[in-house]
């Protein structure tokens, strides 16, 4: 794994802030500019969509990002795809090493398959993004989720096609640093599941930078 | 659960190589996907035919089910926790649904240009537009085309996460039985799968066969398959109580 670190200095940046554990945000990132997801902690998932600022209908596509460079996991010199081929995001330091985008968003009602059906009352990623939305005035809804990013999750696949949950490979102080090739709307909700180790049983806060 | 035969089909058809459908599968009815000449691919969509907000969602499907892979076994879920589709029998043993469908930009770099003014219905047609079509005609679009199954077609992963397409996965005559949990909207392209290796443009045909199977009762193979599959089925049963 490719571990790249970054020149930018905390304090030049234009936005600097903490988005706590189940929250959510939305926010736009222009072109050009670089953004920083810092894992204030350790190990904790960040949920993260994609959108053409300009037209929404133009998304983060999963599929096509990992086909595309042929690989699973997201790293340094990762383009970031959208449904229309065009690259959203790039991604240029990381002290991570890699992250998922197969293991897509915890909701009530995945939650009720994968643990109990009592489950499904806990606060998951799917409501940080409805919420985010029902209350955007952007026209976005439901429609509009499709597979996403878990930064700093780890999620292997094994050649014989087996997905597991191991623990994760990030830890206090690590980030991941993209920069913006047009100008993107960026939906995160950071992560509350408390059922398996994707936040090490504990969510916890993250830091979101931006720099011209 | 019925198995398919004479008696009990309810239709059948050949989707030609690259040719794009929809069409309903009621609950309780199987589908039956046979690769005619081997090689085939088949993208597919599915949609919860009453409410199509609810429509099939990769990554549950496979956490749920800890695999990155479909066969005999397997259910495909909605984003609502239901399972829309099961896979009863399957003599292929791997479907994709991690490498998406083929687009327009892809296929004229692969395959060249070839319209409709030059090749009539030889044109070359690739997977992402042939979705918006169909979709188009039950009032969908772009915001509903999500991650989908490519059947017959295995893409493996390395140790560093390396994919692998595998050609000749699926032989002439291998086919796989879908049974429907719930009242579905099925949308198909029969264009090739984004990463096969072939130069020449060759989209093969695939044979469909739909009978009434039945729901699956308390024994069913796919609903003990999984301790998750047990909660899914509850879920969606609760759909039609």
């Amino acid at each position: 794994m490719a571990i790249v670190e970054s020149s930018l200095n905390l304090q030049q940046a234009c936005y600097d802030q903490i988005l706590p554990a189940g929250e959510s945000w939305l926010h736009e990132v222009k072109r050009g500019q670089i953004f920083r997801i810092l894992d204030l902690e350790g190990n904790q998932a960040v949920d993260t969509l994609f959108y053409n600022a300009h037209n929404a209908e133009e998304r983060y596509s999963a599929v096509d990002t990992i086909r595309e460079q042929a690989n699973l996991y997201l790293t340094v010199g990762t383009r970031l795809l959208s449904t229309e081929g065009n690259v959203l995001m790039t991604i240029t330091a990381d002290t991570c090493g890699r992250h998922d985008t197969l293991g897509g968003a915890c909701a009530a009602e995945s939650n009720s398959v994968r643990y109990a059906t009592d489950k499904k009352f806990m606060h998951s990623c799917r409501d940080s993004f409805l919420h985010a939305l029902g209350h955007c005035d952007c026209g976005m809804d439901k429609r509009d989720l499709t597979a996403n990013v878990n930064f700093f999750m780890n999620v292997p696949v094994t050649p014989a096609g087996e997905l597991t949950f191991a623990d994760g490979i990030s830890g206090a102080g690590k980030y991941v640093e993209m920069r913006a090739e047009m100008d993107v709307n960026v939906l995160i909700s950071n992560c509350p599941q408390l059922n398996n180790p994707c936040n090490a049983y504990n969510p916890t806060p993250v830091r979101l930078l931006i720099w011209n | 659960m019925h198995q398919l035969s004479r008696q009990n089909q309810l239709w059948e058809e050949t989707i030609p190589g690259a040719a794009h459908w929809s069409f309903q599968m009621k609950r309780g009815n199987a589908l039956r996907l046979t690769d005619i000449e081997g090689g085939a691919n088949l993208s597919v969509l599915f949609y919860n035919m009453e409410e199509k907000l609810e429509r099939y969602n990769m990554p549950d499907t496979l956490k749920a089910q800890h695999t990155a892979h479909l066969t005999k076994g397997f259910v495909c879920y909605s984003d609502m926790g239901r399972v829309l589709a099961s896979v009863i029998e399957d003599s292929c043993g791997w479907h994709d649904t991690i490498c998406g469908m083929s687009n327009a930009a892809l296929v004229e770099a692969k395959y060249g240009k070839a319209d409709y003014q030059q090749q009539r219905n030889a044109m070359h047609r690739n997977a992402r537009d042939s979705m918006l079509i169909e979709l188009g005609k039950w009032g969908l679009g772009k915001r509903d085309i999500v991650p989908n199954v490519n059947f017959f077609s295995k893409v493996s992963a390395d140790e560093a996460g390396g994919l692998h397409y595998q050609p000749g996965h699926s032989k002439a005559g291998a086919y796989v039985e879908l049974r429907f949990e719930m009242n579905v909207l099925v949308v198909l392209s029969a264009c090739q799968h984004p990463l096969d290796p072939a130069t020449q443009y060759s989209p093969k045909p695939v044979h469909l066969q739909a009978w009434h199977c039945g729901t699956a009762d308390a024994d069913d193979y796919c609903r003990n398959f999984r301790p998750e599959n047990v909660r899914g089925f509850y879920n969606t049963e609760l759909l039609f109580r």
